[in-house]
């Protein structure tokens, strides 16, 4: 059931068309297939596809891929610049009204992430922003709702507006405000209850507090795992309250998040921040071409490639690939490869920019702790010269030295020496691998694997 | 068209609330699917590949996920092919025919829950952030309340601001109590806490919370697997029910959620919440399709009594309802 991403659905359309010489309209064609599958499958809804997929496909055969030595990649290209700019620039700003409050009120369906949200913004603007917000909560229906912001407040430290839920939300948003003018604040958050879009009295109940509060933003809330209903959710929100704004959540799961495309596309609106995760400062700006990457499922090639490019030195690079290919790897090596590594940023990370990685088996899973690196470093280093070049040397007193030198224990110890031994046979058939690899003209890894 | 006069024969013999709340419920899903699938088959004269693009897009469309879409489409090929059929009107019925079919791939799915006879019967409800599970709990509590069973609460949302108090909420607006611990604490200790609490108060039913976690995050998981071990050690045989509450506007995503968390738990069945307010319910063919995990019961409101155990008969008789009374009045 893992999904492929566009770069593997687009493999087994170009491996029939290799050898052909030249790419002809009906290849072009059967890519684009590919293309509308790749975006089906991350939740993009079928008519946004539909005309996205035309406008590539003109595009396609109108020029650059038919003559291109590399079709696949061309396509691959056009799709990335196509998708990222369809869903805009960068646009992180939260509007400032001149005359204070600045008002903002969050809607969305029920589960969305409102009531967590708004507490993440309250933190964003005080802590980005300098400003003094105030909370209001107007969810009166959900049990403890009210409760919920109230713990976030005492959390934040933030104080929270809140009437008890007996109370009609429009005369809480009311007095939320004469209160906030009161103890000047400059900013006023409305979680308002999740709703139905198709629920005509509680759509009004919005209208009427939007007409009393005149918000400066109306976020929509939205749960990024969201399938083909998030263009009649945020159409409907969007036709009713005219949003300001998308707030996309829960993007730290693994979703491949096509309903942003879908919404983007739909409301015409800016997605402004994603979710990612629950504590109180995740709350990040949106990035269109970081986004356009996940939904076509093919990681963050050209962040990870950059990266590398910027901290690897080349030399180095050069001495170690030909101290891999002849085995006479030593422990000094993979420190120094271990310190190159890191230098690129955490680990973690960098796993989930490989396209692909999220196949390899065991690695989805892996929860890459930067604490074991280090341990891993304070090992190597207690070793002595001779026993970083020939740790075959290594014997039950050695280890017990080591073990004490860096504060870890002896079995730490040979887990690494196992490690490092089966990570050199490892090298060996890699660049076997990658031997074969390059007479035939395909893949060269983007790094050196290590 | 007998499929369908049989259905209706079937329908109309348990003629009851429970359909009419079922058809209401899903009328906004049968109103977009079936009038998709009556727009297709008018716009067609021919049966051809183009029909079949289309038809692909309006499941898909239905969040049906692609996988079993892909499936549908070739065995409705076939089967086009071997009764030989041009009219797009007949191909209607083979295409409902093809949806309870899937429904019921393998063994006939029960939606009855594994309730004890006798002795204490312990229900763990898992899921992603923000689908429902507090709810449904509250809402299932309801049902068992009012059949008279002795029911119990354990609140192991112990992470999220407000979740101890929103079951609570639940448990006082039923009348059943809720143990529970300080938010923060270890909802292990909170299960076993629960379920001292039930054996001794000799209690029937036990429905116990967990915090949303999305089922990326390992740890969280791993969190997951030791509640559910503190239960089977505790309650021999027990949890007797491991239900996966899946929002019903959910993308391909409940998929994984639904593999990820039977790996972890051992997902006996899902509840599908929000079916009122989604425009369709197609999710529910692939999960029963790809991953043989039975629905129990679908969220059909906010009310105390909106949750309904699933029926696949009466699920296709809602989505397809139009269809049915067409035929009727042939």
């Amino acid at each position: 059931m893992a999904f492929e991403g566009l770069a593997d659905r687009l493999q087994k359309t170009i491996q029939k068309i290799r050898g052909k010489g030249k790419v002809s309209e009906s290849d072009v064609k059967e890519m684009m297939r590919e293309v509308r599958l790749a975006l089906l499958e991350a939740d993009v809804n079928f008519k946004v596809v539909k005309d996205f997929v035309k406008k590539v496909s003109e595009r396609a055969v109108g020029q650059e891929v038919l003559k291109s030595l590399t079709p696949g990649q061309q396509i691959i290209k056009i799709v990335n610049e196509e998708l990222t700019e369809l869903m805009g620039g960068e646009q992180s700003k939260i509007a400032v009204s001149n005359r204070p409050p600045t008002v903002i009120m969050m809607v969305g369906l029920q589960g969305a992430g409102k009531t967590t949200t708004t507490g993440k913004l309250a933190n964003l603007l005080r802590k980005k922003y300098n400003r003094k917000p105030l909370l209001v909560a107007a969810d009166i229906y959900r049990p403890a709702a009210i409760k919920q912001l109230e713990t976030l407040g005492k959390q934040l430290n933030m104080p929270v507006f809140s009437l008890g839920d007996q109370v009609s939300p429009v005369e809480i948003a009311r007095q939320a405000i004469a209160k906030a003018k009161e103890d000047h604040h400059d900013y006023v958050l409305i979680d308002t209850a999740g709703r139905l879009h198709v629920d005509e009295a509680l759509m009004n109940e919005l209208k009427d507090i939007k007409e009393l509060t005149k918000p400066d933003e109306i976020f929509l809330v939205v749960d990024a795992m969201t399938g083909q209903d998030a263009v009649n959710v945020a159409q409907s929100f969007n036709e009713q309250l005219d949003i300001t704004g998308v707030i996309l959540t829960k993007l730290d799961g693994d979703t491949r998040g096509g309903a942003a495309l879908s919404i983007r596309a739909v409301t015409q609106t800016p997605i402004k921040f994603v979710g990612m995760g629950e504590k109180m400062d995740a709350l990040e700006p949106f990035h269109p071409e970081r986004m356009a990457s996940r939904i076509l499922g093919m990681g963050d090639v050209l962040t990870l490639i950059e990266k590398a490019q910027a901290n690897i030195d080349e030399e180095k690079a050069k001495e170690l690939e030909q101290k891999m290919r002849t085995a006479s790897f030593t422990l000094d090596d993979f420190l120094e490869q271990l310190g190159q590594v890191r230098k690129l940023g955490p680990l973690d990370e960098l796993l989930k920019m490989m396209p692909g990685a999220n196949k390899i088996k065991g690695l989805n899973n892996l929860q890459i702790d930067e604490k074991q690196i280090a341990h891993v470093e304070a090992i190597i280093r207690s070793m002595t010269k001779e026993e970083k070049l020939h740790p075959e040397i290594m014997n039950s007193s050695r280890k017990r030295r080591i073990a004490k030198g860096s504060g870890r224990t002896v079995a730490e110890v040979n887990r690494l020496l196992k490690q490092f031994e089966d990570m050199k046979k490892m090298m060996k058939q890699m660049t076997g691998m990658q031997q074969k690899a390059k007479k035939k003209g395909g893949f060269k890894f983007p790094f050196k694997p290590f | 068209m007998s499929f369908f006069k049989k259905l209706k024969e079937k329908i109309t013999k348990s003629t009851d609330s429970v359909t009419e709340k079922f058809k209401a419920g899903l009328s906004k899903t049968r109103d977009s699917f079936t009038e998709k699938v009556n727009d297709l088959i008018a716009r067609y004269r021919k049966v051809d590949e183009e029909f079949f693009e289309e038809l692909e897009e309006v499941l898909i469309q239905a969040d049906v996920g692609f996988e079993t879409v892909m499936e549908l489409i070739d065995e409705l090929k076939m089967e086009v092919k071997r009764r030989n059929i041009q009219d797009p009107v007949e191909v209607q019925s083979v295409i409902s025919e093809k949806l309870v079919d899937i429904y019921n791939a393998g063994e006939e799915a029960s939606s009855k829950l594994n309730i004890q006879q006798d002795g204490l019967t312990v229900i763990l409800f898992v899921g992603v952030n923000g689908v429902g599970k507090t709810t449904t709990i509250g809402k299932l509590a309801h049902k068992f309340k009012s059949e008279g069973k002795k029911v119990l609460l354990a609140a192991g949302d112990t992470f999220r601001a407000g979740a101890i108090e929103q079951l609570e909420v639940w448990g006082n607006r039923v009348g059943v109590e809720t143990i529970k611990q300080t938010e923060g604490s270890d909802p292990a200790a909170v299960m076993y806490d629960a379920i001292q609490a039930a054996k001794s108060r000799k209690v029937d039913i036990l429905l116990c919370d967990t915090a949303g976690r999305l089922q990326n995050k390992v740890n969280l998981m791993k969190e997951l697997e030791k509640v559910k071990r503190v239960i089977e050690r505790e309650v021999p045989g027990a949890p007797h029910e491991v239900l996966l509450v899946l929002d019903a506007t959910t993308g391909q995503n409940a998929l994984v959620q639904a593999k990820t968390f039977k790996e972890a738990t051992n997902v006996s069945g899902i509840v599908l919440s929000k079916l009122d307010g989604t425009a369709k319910g197609g999710i529910v063919l692939a999960i029963r399709n790809e991953l043989n995990i039975p629905v129990k019961f679908v969220g059909l409101g906010e009310k105390m009594d909106d949750l309904q155990e699933f029926d696949a008969e009466k699920y296709v008789y809602g989505l397809f309802a139009d269809q049915v009374e067409k035929t009727e009045t042939e």
